[in-house]
């Protein structure tokens, strides 16, 4: 038995070497090399970094586009989903009080219109994109309040569309901070 | 068909397109044969010389469980002991706070037993000296430990007659050299060049574009989500897991994650055939474990991409399917598809908050984690099916009126007790510790802990007995994925759970190896027309069956008053 618990002790040690040592170590090694440098990639407008590419965040106002509900208010701080269950009552309530703000945001909008993905938590609760769909959904309010052509904003919606990977598998999907950053930046005349 | 259910099926058949190949290595290396990775023998062998190992010693199936559970026992006070004081202790950027005792038993026993249950939140409640020297750690040891003891029954399988079942120390550590160290580079490296953190920078604040501002939670992750993912873990470095946009940036990177969670598992089977030589058994065992994952995958399917009835009737647009809880990025069809993949495989791990999945996904969640065999986890999927196997053997000895043989060796009467007595420790812990759990939510409501029994749930009635019935019957599978609506760190879980975890990893390995082992030393019997052939798909379809039967007799009760109940109350 002593030999066993002897054996184990060094082994241990010499593992912990190997997986929590040199392993990241030459992980982060490799993630210098990359776009980010390891660090997760940001994006600027007008040089100043105003976000990371890929975590999602709040827009209240009327003239961005807005990202989905979140159950951490998109502070990436943390992260979690509203882990509510497709039958509690409470949490319909909450369905229909965001499909409220966003048809007393968007006159003229059927509900029909509007994708689930824009009245429902994701799971992270900082999902960075939308679908096509609920970014379009969408441009007819900012068309008004940006003073802006909605053909103008929907060919942008086109733009910064991600199309599925290698065009066959998954989703489309658009990033709502890129899409806004556009908008700032003034890439329709 | 949509490009959403062709990313699945590309997903799937990626997968085993590369288990094949990696299986015939597996196999190689536990020979002893040439391979390709054969410049790490100098390491293996400097590893050996510093922990003291004698690599020429065989080991009995006694000597064996020696072993392995000896250094499990140095593992999880090493991990207790650190997670209990990591306030205190360097490499922590974010001052994050040290876990309270029941949360260091709960998280050191969940890493140890390749659970990976998390009753603490990655970003607040461990730090990056944790996250590394215990977790990453424990997560590439435990898988090793799963392997290394499949290799033994696969041993015990080789032989006509034979005591050995091969040395522990070396075909641990060979697991890691030759298996998962390899594997994970190249899955960290892909991670990292998709946007996944591997810097040990903390955490950075930033303005936003409205002007709001919030802090961005970062860490040397992408090595860690690697073996998590090679290495059936699951427990992730941020709380949303694989459903947080640094930890899976994209579609890409899903595939990447469940390819490599379902890879090995998948490898092992291929392994098996070509180890022991019976390729056979191994195509027929992998066909039904196929179309076992498949009868659970399709009704989840169907489901998410119907949508919630509930959210139908207000009148909202569902085109892609129910969408709470899940990513825009990878959508519904993807996130069914991974929530059956990891719980068929025992990972744990999740793209999209199980919580909200319809009720039929969650049923079926849940019944891959009771049957949990269907691949199954690093190593201890294949035990689990050896279980159900043995357990066939018997029932078809008794139809046939002889004495029940598996591959040359009569299976008596010891054998069948041990396997009896796994399958029914598994439906004794899952029922009895929700019965318990709903007796406390019940009768002492008000008691004084963390959370009271009264507040443990996120969602009233049926979805809220879901909740608890879901947590038991994960932390009994070594899954680790949770109804993350439950409040579950407190004493009363952390405690429960922790015991739960770990009789449901070691008597499900102890088990095997040990029938393994007494099956081993017994008499050789040649193969006449009278045996039962155990690699014909007529015995694949029996084995199949005694699993239906099982698990319906076990389960039925609880899935009626929780997911099936739901089910007809939408």
């Amino acid at each position: 038995m002593k030999k066993y618990i002897l054996i184990s002790v060094r082994l241990t040690l010499v593992f912990i070497v190997i997986c929590a040592v040199i392993y990241p170590l030459l992980v982060a090694g490799i993630g210098r090399l990359t776009p980010g440098g390891g660090k997760g990639e940001t994006v600027s407008l007008n040089g100043k970094v105003v976000g990371y590419a890929n975590i999602g965040q709040k827009f209240t106002e009327d003239k961005y586009f807005w990202s989905r509900p979140s159950a951490v208010g998109y502070n990436a701080a943390g992260s979690a989903g509203s882990n509510k269950g497709p039958s509690n009552p409470d949490y319909l309530k909450d369905v229909q009080a965001h499909i409220d703000t966003f048809l007393a945001h968007n006159p003229g909008i059927k509900k029909d219109d509007i994708p689930a993905e824009l009245v429902t938590y994701s799971g992270s609760g900082l999902d960075p994109d939308l679908s096509p769909a609920g970014a379009k959904v969408q441009v007819r309010r900012i068309a008004a309040t940006r003073h802006l052509r909605e053909d103008q904003l929907n060919s942008l919606v086109d733009r910064y569309t991600e199309k599925p990977f290698l065009g066959l598998m998954g989703p489309a999907r658009v990033n709502v901070l890129k899409l806004n950053i556009a908008l700032d930046n003034g890439e329709i005349k | 068909m949509n490009t959403e259910l062709f990313g699945i099926v590309a997903t799937f058949l990626l997968t085993v397109l590369l288990a094949f190949p990696l299986g015939k290595y597996i196999a190689k290396v536990f020979k002893g044969e040439k391979t390709i990775l054969d410049f790490m023998r100098p390491v293996e062998n400097l590893i050996c010389r510093l922990g003291g190992v004698d690599p020429m010693k065989k080991m009995n199936w006694k000597e064996f469980l020696k072993a392995m559970l000896t250094i499990n026992l140095v593992w999880v006070a090493y991990a207790f002991l650190l997670f209990l004081f990591q306030g205190h202790l360097p490499l922590n950027p974010d001052g994050n706070p040290s876990m309270t005792p029941d949360l260091s038993f709960n998280t050191a026993i969940s890493f140890l037993v390749n659970c990976n249950l998390q009753d603490y939140s990655g970003e607040t409640g461990v730090t990056y000296l944790t996250q590394l020297f215990v977790i990453t750690f424990l997560q590439f040891v435990s898988a090793a430990t799963g392997i290394a003891c499949l290799v033994a029954l696969f041993n015990g399988l080789k032989e006509k007659t034979t005591e050995s079942l091969g040395n522990f120390w070396v075909i641990f550590t060979k697991t890691i050299t030759r298996i998962l160290l390899p594997l994970c580079f190249v899955v960290a490296a892909l991670l990292a060049f998709h946007g996944t953190p591997a810097s040990f920078d903390g955490k950075d604040t930033v303005t936003t574009l409205q002007g709001d501002t919030v802090q961005v939670s970062r860490g040397p992750a992408a090595g860690m989500i690697a073996i998590k993912h090679i290495g059936t873990n699951g427990g992730g470095w941020f709380g949303a897991n694989s459903a947080h946009p640094l930890e899976n940036p994209d579609y890409f990177t899903n595939m990447l994650e469940l390819v490599s969670q379902a890879l090995i598992p998948m490898a092992l089977l291929f392994a098996l055939g070509f180890y022991i030589n019976k390729r056979k058994f191994a195509y027929v065992t992998f066909t039904i474990m196929t179309v076992g994952m498949l009868c659970l995958l399709i009704p989840t399917l169907l489901a998410e991409l119907h949508g919630n009835p509930a959210i139908a009737r207000m009148g909202i647009a569902q085109p892609t399917g129910a969408m709470e809880g899940k990513e825009v990025r990878f959508g519904p069809a993807a996130s069914a598809f991974w929530s059956i993949i990891t719980t068929v495989i025992s990972t744990g791990s999740v793209n999209a908050m199980h919580d909200s999945f319809m009720p039929v996904s969650g049923m079926m969640q849940l019944l891959a984690m009771m049957i949990n065999a269907f691949y199954g986890g690093c190593g201890v999927g294949i035990l689990n099916y050896y279980i159900y196997v043995i357990i066939a053997v018997f029932i078809a000895g008794l139809m046939v009126g002889r004495t029940p043989e598996f591959m040359g060796h009569k299976v008596e009467a010891r054998e069948v007790k041990i396997a009896a007595l796994v399958t029914l420790l598994s439906a004794f812990l899952i029922k009895g510790g929700t019965a318990l759990a709903c007796y406390y939510f019940v009768h002492h409501g008000n008691n004084d802990w963390a959370v009271k029994p009264s507040s443990w749930l996120n969602n009233p009635g049926y979805h809220g007995f879901s909740e608890m019935l879901y947590q038991y019957t994960s932390t009994n599978a070594n899954n680790g994925s949770g109804y993350e609506g439950l409040a579950d760190n407190n004493i009363f879980w952390n405690v429960t759970g922790g015991f739960i975890m770990l009789l449901g990893r070691f008597v499900p390995i102890i088990g095997p190896i040990a029938i393994a082992g007494l099956l081993a030393k017994k008499k050789y019997i040649p193969e006449t027309s009278g045996t039962l052939k155990v690699d014909g798909f007529t015995f694949g379809a029996m084995t199949f069956v005694v699993i239906l039967i099982l698990t319906a007799l076990s389960y039925f009760p609880p899935l009626a008053l929780g997911p099936i109940a739901e089910y007809f109350s939408l």
